[in-house]
């Protein structure tokens, strides 16, 4: 299989990862989230917000926060990752051992 | 593009849950009538919901020095359209407003219009026309997914502008004075995550290709020569 698109790929990932690089240590870039510059936007324009409501729950800390957000990612890449090895063995199966019923004649020929 | 809760007032709460909620409902009746008629198609839509959930936690360091995540709505609006993402997509604002405080009950509405909507309906028309004019197909999903993420952002800068207008009167000038500002902090942060956006997405398409393209001719994603064409290069 050609893995043209995955040097591909890659390349875009290192050019952001070099730029990450380059610019936290050429810089004191605080890396806050872009949320929370738009809430001091608004706070900046309208001289102090009162938000109308507040969350109902709140990570109580930054780690609660992350291991939620890993989480998050964890539940998706598994789920990614089952469906694909079962695709993959499915594909196997039906095209390499004739496991599928309508080519079964096919697959006794190419199993003797 | 989150819009932190209890950060829009009342009234543009109410009117983006107006605008949002007739699109899920039709989401999920669109999706409701596919899972019945197709039962096959089930796994790849649990696929397709869990890149989104995977790629919104993922917060990415961007060039101008804030951080800011990608919306992974692309892949399912190219395979099942703008109706069923809508859908997609709120599930996974509920899990972000409930259990981390990103966004919030209050802007759902606001935050499902920008990520759940817009997002999967530029993505979708670029798909459209792109395969229309015959581009290569990983091309189309990236600029599909790309400019989809970008839209996304661009509205979440709209629906803040609208909302504080500079000078505090929703006038066109003050407006656009406080979308160029939003724009400035979102639009641009997004510009190399929507990039690597496209770049992954292309490349989970490539093994949906491989592994399972015949849904792909179901859902009436690719042609069939399409994928044989594609299979024939990456074989």
């Amino acid at each position: 299989m050609s893995r043209k698109l995955e040097l591909i790929v890659l390349a875009i990932v290192l050019i952001f990862a070099v730029q990450f690089i380059y610019m936290s240590s050429t810089t004191d870039a605080e890396y806050g989230g872009a949320d929370g510059e738009a809430k001091d936007m608004i706070n900046e324009i309208t001289d102090g917000y009162e938000p109308i409501a507040n969350p109902i729950w709140e990570p109580p800390s930054g780690e609660i926060e992350s291991l939620l957000f890993g989480l998050q990612a964890a539940i998706g890449a598994g789920i990614i990752g089952y469906f694909f090895g079962y695709y993959k063995a499915k594909k196997n199966y039906e095209n390499e051992l004739g496991y599928k019923e309508k080519n079964k004649s096919e697959g006794d020929k190419h199993s003797l | 593009m989150h819009i932190m809760e209890g950060y829009l007032p009342t009234f543009w709460c109410l009117a983006w849950f107006a605008v949002s909620i007739p699109m899920i409902l039709y989401g999920i009746y669109k999706m409701n009538k596919l899972v019945n008629e197709k039962r096959e198609i089930l796994p790849l839509l649990a696929v397709a919901g869990a890149f989104i959930f995977v790629l919104s936690s993922l917060k990415l360091p961007s060039v101008n020095g804030s951080c800011s995540h990608p919306t992974g709505t692309g892949i399912a609006a190219i395979i099942f359209g703008p109706a069923i993402s809508a859908v997609l997509g709120t599930i996974v604002l509920i899990y972000q407003a409930l259990f981390l405080a990103h966004g919030g009950l209050t802007t759902l509405g606001a935050n499902v219009f920008s990520m759940g909507i817009i997002g999967p309906v530029v993505a979708y028309l670029i798909y459209k026309a792109g395969m229309k004019a015959n581009l290569n197909f990983y091309l189309v999903v990236f600029l599909a997914t790309a400019f989809g993420d970008w839209a996304t952002y661009v509205t979440t800068s709209v629906q803040l502008a609208l909302a504080y207008p500079a000078g505090n009167v929703l006038t066109f000038a003050g407006f656009m004075s406080m979308f160029g500002k939003f724009a400035g902090i979102f639009a641009f942060t997004q510009v190399p995550i929507a990039i690597m956006e496209g770049a992954v997405s292309a490349l989970l398409f490539k093994y949906v290709v491989n592994v399972k393209s015949d849904i792909l001719i179901e859902m009436k994603v690719l042609e069939d020569a399409v994928v044989r064409k594609l299979r024939g290069i990456s074989a």
